[in-house]
C-alpha cells in the first residue's frame, strides 16, 4: 500500500520495525444473533492517520473496546502493539490513548485535576505529570480555564479537555472516537492540525468519525465501515478503484449548444451515454467504461469547444461514502 | 487499616478466581520483550489502580456534602443519646457497684422513662444510611457523567474500580465511626469524670470494627444497586428500600411467619412457646441489623453471656447465676458466629456487586 512508505523514518521516536502500531486478523464480534463487527482485517502503521468511517451502529466503537482489552472478540485475534489486548490489557492501555465518544469528565473537579488524575492512574511521576498537563492545556486552548470547574465547560471545551487526558499517557497510539462533534469549525481545524502533528511525531493515529469531510482533510488512509463489515481500504485515491462495479462518471461543461457537445462525447471511445445534470443542464453527465476525461477534452478542444469544467464524480469521498452506505441500507431493507 | 486487607481479600477470592477461568492471567506491568519497552520513559510498575481511584474517591467523599451532613447528624443523634445516658448512669452507678463497666454504658443504656434512645441504637438504625450515602451512585454514577469508558481506558483492571470506590467508602465511614465515638466518649469523660479502662478501649475498637463491617454490606449493597440500576435516583430508592424492609418491618414478618410455623395458642404449653420464640429469633438473624444488635449488646455489655433464649429463662428466673461479668475473650465467644455471618454477609454481597459489574458491557 502506497502509504506505507509514509515518514514513519521521519520520527526518531517510532520503533523502525515494520510491525504494524494496530493488526487485527478475522476479528469478530457477535452479541448472540448480532455480528457487530464480521471478520476485520486491519492494519495501522506508526507515523500515520487511519480514518475509520462509517455511519452510526456500524461497529466502529465496538471494534475501538476490542482493541483496548475492553471487550473480548469472539473469533480472530487483535495484535495492539505486537500484544495481545485481552491478555495483557495494562501494557496495552499503558500506551494507547484512547478519547471516547462523547467524553465525560467529573464536573465537581477542575479540569486540570481530571488531568491530573489520568496521570495518576498512568503512573506517571508527579513532576513530570504536573510539565506535561501545562504544556497540554495550553495545546489545546483550555490553560485559561484550566482551573475552572469542568460544570462551567462547554461541549467543545469538554472535548479538547478531552484531547489532552488522552495525550497526558505520551500514548504510541492514539484512538479517537469522533474527536470532533460539538466543536465548532474552527476548533475542528486546531484538532485536525493537533492529530497531524501526532503522526508526524511519530504516533498511530485511529480516527472513528463519520464525518467524511474530517476523515478525508486528516487520514492518509480510511477503511470504510458499514454494518461490522470493511467494505473498503485504503488511501484515498484508491478507494473509487476498489469500488470497481459501476460506471465511471465524468462531468464536463463547455460553451456551445448542449446537443452538439452531446454529439461530440458520444463519439469518444468508451463513452455508453451522455446525459445532463438534473439541476443545471448545462453541465454533460458522461457516463463511460473507464476514466476517459483525457480523451473527452481532448475530442472537446478539437470540435472547438474547450470544456471549461470538467471533473470525475466518484472521486471524492462524499460519493463513494454515499455509495457505499446506500447500499448496505438496501442490503438492511 | 483493616478495610484495606479485606477488600485486598475479597479481590483474592472472587476477581483472581473469575479471571483465572477465562484463560486470562494478570499481566504484570509492561511485557520487557516487547520493543515498545524503549519508548517508555516512566517509572516501570504501576501503583495499583484501586489504590490511586480509592484514593481520588476518598478525597471526594470526605469533601461531599453528604460526609459533612451524615457526621453533623450522627454527631447530635450521639451526643443526644449520650447527655441522657450519663443522667441514667449517675443513678445506676448509686444503687449497682460492682456493675459491669460504666464507662461504655455511656454508649448502650438508655435509661428507663428516656426518650432517646442509646447511641448503640442510632448507630444500628441509621449507619446503613452511611453506605448507602457512599455508595448508591458509585457506578451509575460515572456512567452518567461519561467518565467511565475514559476511567478504564486507563492502565487498571476493570475490578480496580469496584474495590476502589468499596475501599473508598469503608475508609470515609471508619472515619466517621471514629469521629462520632470518640465525641461520645470526651462527652462522657468531661461529664461523669469516667475514664475509660483499657478493656473498655479494646471493646469499643472491636464495636467500631464490627459497625465498619455491618455498614460495609450496606455499601456494597449500594455499589451493587449502582451497577444495576441506571439511574442514581432509582438505587438510592432500592438501597433505601430494602433498608426499611430489614430493619423495620423484618419484626413484623418474623412474627407473623412465627406464627404460622409454630403457632402459639392461648393454652399453649411452654415448650410451644420456646419453640415459638426461637424461630423467631433465629429468622429475625437473617437480617443483618438483628446480627449487629446482638454483637454490640455483648462486646460493650460484658454481662450478656448468651442468646439463646431458653438459657436466658434459666439464668433469669429459676437457677439465678450469679450476676458475673464475662472476660473480652468470653464476650467474643459469645457473639463470634454473628460475627462471621456479618462478614460473610458483607464478602457476599460485595461479590455480587463485584461480578455484576464484572459481566456488564462498557457501554451499557
Amino acid at each position: 500500500m502506497a502509504v506505507a512508505d509514509l515518514p514513519a523514518g521521519q520520527a526518531p521516536e517510532a520503533p523502525r520495525d515494520d510491525t504494524p502500531a494496530i493488526r487485527t486478523k478475522g476479528l469478530t464480534k457477535r452479541y448472540g444473533q448480532f455480528t457487530a463487527v464480521d471478520k476485520l482485517d486491519l492494519v495501522v502503521k506508526y507515523g500515520e492517520v487511519f480514518g475509520l468511517l462509517g455511519p452510526n451502529g456500524a461497529g466502529k466503537t465496538t471494534t475501538i473496546l476490542m482493541l483496548l482489552g475492553l471487550s473480548e472478540p469472539t473469533a480472530g485475534t487483535a495484535r495492539v502493539l505486537n500484544m495481545d489486548p485481552a491478555r495483557s490489557p495494562l501494557a496495552v492501555k499503558r500506551q494507547v490513548g484512547y478519547l471516547p465518544d462523547n467524553v465525560g469528565f467529573y464536573g465537581a473537579m477542575t479540569g486540570r485535576q481530571n488531568v491530573r488524575y489520568t496521570a495518576r492512574l498512568n503512573g506517571i511521576e508527579r513532576r513530570t505529570a504536573e510539565e506535561r498537563i501545562d504544556a497540554l492545556l495550553d495545546r489545546v486552548g483550555l490553560s485559561t480555564v484550566a482551573d475552572a470547574r469542568v460544570d462551567t465547560y462547554s461541549r467543545g471545551m469538554r472535548q479538547r479537555l478531552g484531547l489532552a487526558d488522552v495525550l497526558v499517557k505520551e500514548p504510541s497510539i492514539v484512538i479517537l472516537d469522533e474527536p470532533t462533534t460539538a466543536i465548532d469549525p474552527a476548533g475542528v481545524s486546531e484538532v485536525l492540525d493537533l492529530v497531524r502533528d501526532l503522526a508526524r511525531d511519530g504516533a498511530a493515529v485511529l480516527l472513528a468519525s463519520h464525518l467524511l469531510h474530517q476523515v478525508q482533510q486528516v487520514c492518509d488512509r480510511v477503511g470504510i465501515f458499514v454494518a461490522g463489515k470493511l467494505v473498503a481500504n485504503g488511501p484515498m485515491g484508491q478507494l473509487a478503484e476498489q469500488l470497481g462495479a459501476g460506471p465511471i462518471e465524468i462531468e464536463i461543461t463547455a460553451p456551445g449548444l448542449v446537443d452538439e457537445l452531446r454529439g461530440v462525447a458520444e463519439r469518444v471511445a468508451g463513452v455508453t451515454s451522455v446525459t445532463t445534470d438534473q439541476r443545471d443542464e448545462r453541465i454533460l453527465i458522461v457516463s463511460a467504461t473507464s476514466d476517459v476525461r483525457t480523451e473527452l477534452a481532448r475530442a472537446f478542444v478539437a470540435a472547438g469547444h474547450p470544456p471549461s469544467h470538467l471533473r470525475r464524480r466518484g472521486d471524492e469521498l462524499d460519493e463513494i461514502y454515499r455509495r457505499y452506505f446506500a447500499a448496505s441500507e438496501t442490503e438492511a431493507a | 487499616m483493616t478495610a484495606d486487607s479485606r477488600s485486598m481479600r475479597l479481590r483474592g477470592e472472587s476477581g483472581r478466581g473469575r479471571r483465572r477461568k477465562r484463560g486470562l492471567p494478570r499481566p504484570e506491568a509492561p511485557t520487557p520483550a516487547t520493543s515498545e519497552s524503549a519508548r517508555d520513559d516512566r517509572v516501570p510498575g504501576l501503583r495499583p489502580g484501586w489504590r490511586v481511584i480509592a484514593a481520588k474517591e476518598f478525597a471526594d467523599h470526605v469533601l461531599s456534602v453528604r460526609f459533612l451532613v451524615l457526621t453533623v447528624v450522627l454527631g447530635l443523634a450521639a451526643a443526644a443519646a449520650v447527655y441522657a445516658s450519663a443522667g441514667g448512669i449517675r443513678e445506676q452507678a448509686e444503687s449497682a457497684t460492682g456493675a459491669p463497666s460504666l464507662f461504655l454504658y455511656l454508649f448502650t443504656l438508655q435509661p428507663q422513662g428516656s426518650q432517646i434512645p442509646s447511641f448503640v441504637y442510632f448507630i444500628a438504625f441509621l449507619a446503613p444510611l452511611l453506605g448507602i450515602a457512599f455508595g448508591f451512585d458509585g457506578i451509575n454514577g460515572e456512567r452518567s457523567e461519561g467518565t467511565l469508558p475514559r476511567l478504564i481506558s486507563q492502565p487498571i483492571h476493570r475490578d480496580d474500580v469496584v474495590n476502589g470506590k468499596f475501599v473508598a467508602g469503608l475508609a470515609a465511614i471508619t472515619i466517621i465511626f471514629i469521629a462520632v465515638t470518640s465525641i461520645v466518649a470526651a462527652i462522657g469523660v468531661l461529664q461523669l469524670g469516667i475514664l475509660p479502662g483499657p478493656e473498655d478501649v479494646v471493646r469499643l475498637l472491636i464495636w467500631i470494627a464490627m459497625a465498619v463491617i455491618y455498614v460495609g454490606l450496606w455499601l456494597a449493597l449500594a455499589l451493587l444497586a449502582s451497577v444495576v440500576f441506571r439511574r442514581a435516583a432509582t438505587s438510592a430508592l432500592v438501597a433505601i428500600a430494602v433498608w426499611l424492609l430489614l430493619t423495620l418491618f423484618a419484626a413484623l414478618v418474623v412474627g407473623l411467619v412465627a406464627g404460622i410455623i409454630a403457632p402459639v395458642s392461648t393454652e399453649a404449653t411452654v415448650d410451644q412457646q420456646i419453640a415459638n420464640l426461637t424461630l423467631q429469633q433465629n429468622l429475625a438473624r437473617l437480617s443483618p441489623n438483628q446480627l449487629f444488635t446482638e454483637a454490640t449488646q455483648a462486646v460493650l455489655n460484658p454481662s450478656i453471656r448468651t442468646f439463646d433464649i431458653v438459657a436466658l429463662i434459666q439464668v433469669g428466673s429459676e437457677q439465678r447465676a450469679i450476676p458475673s461479668i464475662l472476660s473480652l475473650e468470653q464476650s467474643l465467644l459469645v457473639i463470634w458466629p454473628q460475627v462471621v455471618a456479618l462478614i460473610a454477609l458483607t464478602a457476599t454481597a460485595f461479590a455480587v456487586a463485584y461480578v455484576a459489574f464484572m459481566r456488564q458491557e462498557v457501554r451499557a
